[in-house]
This record gives structure tokens, C-alpha cells and sequence, in this order.
């Protein structure tokens, strides 16, 4: 009845290997994040109780609801780091293996440069040159594609953004020649 | 019949040449969003928000809505045709979708997986038209301790009824009302929690927070894995269409117990993706032979799909009639609505009311276009799955980059984004639901402005959270489900049969 013939095929070429050892064990992590997210809830519970914490002639002062929570914050995060102890004696569940990593890294490292860049050259720039970037040297994709893909798609957010809807992104020294 | 007349003369406003073309733009963009590995619903919404910033509200929220029903519809496209679910609530529909499509029945059970959504929402829809009038100008006699009282409900609801582990999910709506309180006090005008820093001063920017939750993180998880995929090339001719349309009528019984349960879910904080697998799981229960599905059951394709579309649409209720989401992309298009200078909550169906009946026009509407947009253009939508992650992934961080910066014109919302990122990876990879950090981050100041103008009004005692039977019995409500656990366990030992049930699963 319906053209199911025609496949739709996609290789992944840099595919993380399965049997990739783990750098780093979920209960590992989950101590950490609970071991962080208790030093905040000291330090915003501790900022708090200095603006006040208590009750005035009008009422709760500023710091009386966020205290409270940052001890539910402490409260909760502290239960979390114990049960998180108690079941790390366990068989350890891989939180990312090394293969994965280096996959999430070769997002996250461009991302944050993409994020410098835009500090420094303006958003436009900087994302020609994260497109043309990723797609050349992650995903080995072909020289002129890589090219044209970013200047096509950084062209249309431009007119998308600046022109059409007034929505003013943050410019560099190539938008000033041109007088933007 | 006020509602009818009101409803009518939503059409009317919608019924422009601009505003249809908007809608075709919404649909268009939600589907592209919703078929993209990487990006659904709530991503696709809190990205393309900064595009209607400079459109009037109700424009706005009619772009933006559609933008919703396209990525409901675009789910199913994935799940069916290559086993892979765009969106967490589409995972139900892969059960039978995908074997019907190796069968070669690829284009019936996308023709079942749409029509079924649009079912779904349409039966929200409805509910909505009659049932959120009633309720907001029933809450128009709220006064604080009242909203303070839903909105712990609210809180508690997620906390007692959540899959997660409890403390975790009180670890992210802790963290969500915290970061909330950042920035000046509007109460007192006082700095909270800014250290000094300047940038803090603003406060944490809601929008920039999801778009780094769900855009960022969603990037860096879907790169964990392999990204390789193969799957079917359907297009849908009109002759399978009409046969499927001619068998709905013996569905009716699927069909209508998926949109109640979808609807109920949807208003409850339980959400798209516990309706679409109860949805599924009661249809295989009912059935006279539970074994033939996941082979390849056209039921299979009808119940999880009319579920979760019924309560996606049926989220918008709360936020409508009270101002409180019912899920995550409700929570973005509250944050949409208090972008645009409209306050949420019961006063919004008196001061505004083209908006509000613009808004539900444009459910019915915007249905109505998306299952013809969607039956037609398949093809298209299929495969566009062909281009490689590799230049999809750099430009979905450029648009959460634009969407992030669009909204208060700061760089240090890029950088927090970015931040958020990270945190939505980590939190989302050790089991932190982020459903909860997305709706106290939104609810937050309003949540404390009501708890301390109830406060004020009763002298610091906390009786008046009993103090008459309408807010007594909500906040008793909420308490009882906040420990519903516990309560549910007790019932078990006396030997309930619903406790037993529940402890046996």
C-alpha cells in the first residue's frame, strides 16, 4: 500500500564504542553534585540569615522564605549524600564511559569557545565560525558544505533577527565596517 | 452558551490573513522541532520565544501554541517510522507503531498516530472551553492564602505523586524556588542571594534557565549516543486515510478512556508521559487478546497517542484559569505571557479577553491545520532526520544562544545558559527530575508573594491556611499528598486492595 521500499539510512561514523571503559561512576557523581549543592544551600542559607531571616513589625523580612528553603535544600541534599554513600559500596552504574565523554566534549568545548567568541566578535561571527567549524572538523563533513551550511543559516538568523523582528544581537568589529 | 458566543468571536480575531500564516509557520517549525533528535516540545517553544517578542500577545501566543501542536505531532513520525521516540511521551507509541511500519504499514499508523492526536486534543480543547471559565471566575475570590494554598498543592503534588526518588525531586523544586528568589525582593525592595555582583541584580532569568535545561543538555545527551539510525520512507495517500477514518468508530471505546485518562493526567501534574503508557497499558488490559499487541495493532497506535495529546492540551487548563502550568511547556508559555506584560491567573479571562479566547480559537484551529499539514507533508518531515547531527547540533546551539541573549539583551544570560547546561546534563544523567526545578523557577516569587501577603494580613499566624473551609481543605489536600506515600503504604498494611496493588507493582 505505502512506499515503505525507500529506507531512510544514517550512519554514525564516530559512534561511541560500547564496550568503552567508564571514567566515572553514577554514585560517584551523585556524592559530588549532593557534597555541592550542600555548600550552596550553607552559603545562600548563611547570605539569608544576614538579611534577616526573622520576623519585623510588617511581617517576614526578605531572607525568611529563601532561608528556610536553603535548610530544605541542606536537608535534602544531605539525605541524598547518605543514601548515595550507602548504595556506592554496591556494583558501581557507569555515569559516562570514556568514548562518551570524548563525544560530550567535542560538543561542550566548541560550545563554550562559540560562547567566547560571541563576547568578543558578536553572535553573527561567532556562529559561522562554530557551523563551519563543527561540521568540518567533528563531523568531517565536506570543506564548501561546511561553508555554505554557515553562511546560509547565520544569514537567515540575521535577517530573521536584526532585520525582520528588531531582536538586536550582540555585534563585533566585522558588523561596525559594515556599519551595523 | 457565553462561552460559545466568546469563542466565536475568538475566530474572529484569529481569522486574518496574518495570523493563518503565522499558524502555518507555528506548525511548520513545531514539526521540524518535534522530528529533530535532540529538541521537543518545551526546547522548541523556549527557543523560538524571542521570535514573537516583538509581536502584540495574542499573535504571539498563536505562533507559539502552534509551535506546541507541531512538536506533539512531529513525535510521532520518529517513534513510528525509525523506533525512535522524538519526546518521552511517544515512547508507548513505538510499541506498535514501529512493527506496524516493518510490516509496511508505515503510513496507517501514522495516519492513526495524527488522527488520534487530534482526538486527544480536541477533547481538551473542549474542556477547556467550558471548564476554565468556570474555574477562574471561581478563583477571581481567591485572595493570597488561597493562591498560596494551590500553589503548595501544587509543590506537593509533584513531590507525593513523582516516579522520582522523593528527595531528589524536593533537591530540584528547593533549588528552583531558591534561584527564584534571586535579585531584588519585591516585597521590600532589598537585594537577596546577589553577592555584590551586578549581573545578579536582575535576577535568574526563568527562560534563560530552560533554554540551557532542555536545549543545551539535550544536545550533550544525544551526542552520548549513537546517532545512527534506520527506518521506513512513508507517504500517506488519501485512499489509507479514508480507510483508517472509516474503522475510528470501533475505537470509540479506546478512544474516548485514552482522552479522559489524558485529561486527568494533563490537569494533575502527572503528565504526557505517565498518560500515554496508562493510556496504552489499560487498551492492552481491555483487550480481548492482550497478546497481539506490541506486533503491530493499530489500538496500540490510538491509545497512547489520543493520551498524550489529550493531556499536553489539557496543561493548558491550569495555566489558563489559574496561572499555574501543568507542564513544562506550559510553564514556558506562562513565562511567554508575563514577557508580553500579561499577568497570569483568574484576572486574565476579564482584562483579556481576545487574548484568552484568541488563544483556545487557535487550539481548535491550529489542530485542524496540523493533522492536514502533517498528513500531507510526512515525506518532507521524514527526511529531514538525513541531515548528519554534525551541522544540526552547532545550529541549535546558535538559536538557544540568540533566544537566551533576545530576552534581556545580556551577555551574562549566554553564559548562564550555558551553566544550565551543564547542570540539566549532570541532573538529568543522576536522576534529578527538572520538571519540578522548571515549575518552582517560574512559580517561586509568586509563590512567596502570596505566602507573605497572607502573612501579613493574618499577623504571622499560620491558622489562616485553615481558616475556612476553601483553602483549609486545599491545604489539607496538598499536605495528605505530599505524604500520599507513606498514607498509601499504611492502607496496604490494613490491607486496601489499592495499596496492595501498588505495592505489588
Amino acid at each position: 500500500m505505502s512506499q515503505t521500499d525507500l529506507e531512510i539510512v544514517v550512519d554514525d561514523p564516530t559512534a561511541p564504542e560500547d564496550d568503552s571503559p567508564s571514567v566515572v561512576s553514577s554514585g560517584t557523581v551523585e556524592i559530588f553534585v549532593c557534597l555541592l549543592l550542600l555548600a550552596l544551600a550553607a552559603t545562600l542559607g548563611y547570605d539569608n540569615w544576614r538579611t534577616g531571616a526573622s520576623w519585623d513589625s510588617t511581617g517576614p523580612e526578605p531572607g525568611y522564605f529563601p532561608f528556610y528553603l536553603s535548610v530544605i535544600l541542606g536537608g535534602s541534599s544531605l539525605y541524598g549524600l547518605i543514601v548515595a554513600l550507602v548504595a556506592h559500596r554496591k556494583a558501581a552504574e557507569t555515569f559516562v564511559t570514556r568514548a562518551q565523554a570524548r563525544r560530550v566534549m567535542a560538543v561542550f568545548v566548541p560550545t563554550l569557545l562559540f560562547c567566547l567568541a560571541t563576547q568578543f566578535l558578536g553572535l553573527y561571527v561567532a556562529s559561522f565560525l562554530l557551523i563551519a567549524g563543527f561540521m568540518r572538523l567533528v563531523g568531517k563533513i565536506a570543506l564548501w558544505k561546511s561553508l555554505l551550511t554557515a553562511v546560509v543559516f547565520t544569514a537567515i538568523m540575521f535577517v530573521t533577527f536584526d532585520i525582520a523582528f528588531d531582536v538586536i544581537m550582540p555585534k563585533g568589529p566585522l558588523e561596525a565596517a559594515f556599519g551595523y | 452558551m457565553e462561552a460559545f458566543g466568546l469563542l466565536l468571536h475568538g475566530f474572529a480575531v484569529l481569522l486574518t490573513w496574518k495570523t493563518l500564516a503565522l499558524m502555518m509557520v507555528g506548525l511548520v517549525l513545531g514539526i521540524f522541532v518535534g522530528v529533530l533528535p535532540g529538541l521537543g516540545g518545551p526546547n522548541g517553544v523556549a527557543i523560538l520565544l524571542p521570535l514573537t517578542f516583538t509581536m502584540d500577545p495574542t499573535s504571539a501566543i498563536v505562533m507559539l501554541s502552534c509551535i506546541y501542536w507541531g512538536a506533539l505531532f512531529g513525535g510521532a513520525i520518529t517513534s513510528i517510522l525509525f523506533n525512535i521516540p522524538g519526546e518521552a511521551w511517544s515512547v508507548a507509541t513505538t510499541f506498535d507503531g514501529y512493527p506496524m511500519a516493518q510490516q509496511g504499514r508505515a503510513a496507517e499508523a501514522l495516519t492513526a498516530a495524527f488522527t488520534s492526536s487530534f482526538i486527544g486534543s480536541l477533547v481538551a480543547v473542549l474542556l477547556i472551553t467550558f471548564l476554565a471559565p468556570m474555574i477562574s471566575s471561581f478563583a477571581l475570590k481567591f485572595g493570597p492564602p488561597e493562591f498560596f494554598a494551590v500553589y503548595l498543592l501544587t509543590f506537593c503534588s509533584f513531590v507525593g505523586l513523582g516516579r522520582e526518588a522523593k528527595h531528589k525531586t524536593v533537591i530540584s523544586m528547593s533549588l528552583g524556588l531558591l534561584l527564584a528568589g534571586v535579585g531584588m525582593d519585591t516585597v521590600s525592595g532589598q537585594l537577596r542571594m546577589t553577592f555584590g555582583s551586578s549581573e545578579l541584580l536582575r535576577g535568574i532569568n526563568f527562560l534563560v534557565a530552560v533554554i540551557g535545561l532542555f536545549g543545551i543538555s539535550e544536545i550533550l545527551l544525544t551526542m552520548e549516543e549513537r546517532l545512527a539510525l534506520r527506518g521506513h520512507a512513508a507517504s500517506i495517500s488519501l485512499r489509507v486515510v479514508l480507510s483508517v477514518w472509516k474503522d475510528l468508530p470501533k475505537y470509540w471505546v479506546t478512544l474516548l478512556r485514552s482522552s479522559v485518562i489524558g485529561c486527568w493526567l494533563g490537569i494533575t501534574p502527572g503528565g504526557a508521559i505517565a498518560a500515554s503508557f496508562m493510556g496504552y497499558n489499560l487498551a492492552k488490559r481491555f483487550a480481548k487478546d492482550p497478546e497481539s499487541f506490541g506486533k503491530g495493532r493499530i489500538e496500540g497506535v490510538f491509545a497512547p497517542e489520543t493520551a498524550a495529546h489529550a493531556s499536553g492540551t489539557a496543561a493548558l487548563l491550569p495555566m489558563l484559569a489559574l496561572g499555574i502550568p501543568g507542564s513544562g511547556t506550559a510553564a514556558i508559555l506562562l513565562g511567554g505571557l508575563m514577557v508580553w506584560g500579561l499577568n497570569p491567573g483568574p484576572l486574565l479571562f476579564v482584562e483579556h479577553k481576545d487574548f484568552v479566547w484568541g488563544l483556545i480559537a487557535s487550539m481548535y484551529l491550529g489542530n485542524v491545520v496540523g493533522l492536514v499539514l502533517v498528513l500531507t507533508t510526512v515525506p518532507i518531515f521524514a527526511s529531514i532526520l538525513r541531515v548528519p547531527f554534525a551541522a544540526v547540533a552547532p545550529m541549535i546551539v546558535v538559536s538557544c544562544a540568540i533566544g537566551a541573549y533576545a530576552i534581556q539583551n545580556a551577555m551574562f544570560d549566554i553564559w548562564l545558559m550555558l551553566g544550565f547546561g551543564v547542570v540539566g546534563y549532570v541532573f538529568k544523567k543522576i536522576g534529578i527530575p527538572l520538571a519540578p526545578f522548571t515549575l518552582a523557577l517560574v512559580l517561586g516569587n509568586r509563590a512567596e508573594d502570596a505566602f507573605r501577603l497572607s502573612m501579613i494580613g493574618s499577623g504571622g499566624d499560620l491558622k489562616v491556611f485553615w481558616s475556612n473551609g476553601l483553602v483549609g481543605s486545599i491545604t489539607t489536600l496538598a499536605i495528605v499528598l505530599l505524604f500520599w506515600p507513606i498514607i498509601e503504604g499504611l492502607f496496604a498494611r490494613v490491607g486496601w486492595t489499592q495499596g496492595t496493588r501498588a505495592t505489588s507493582r
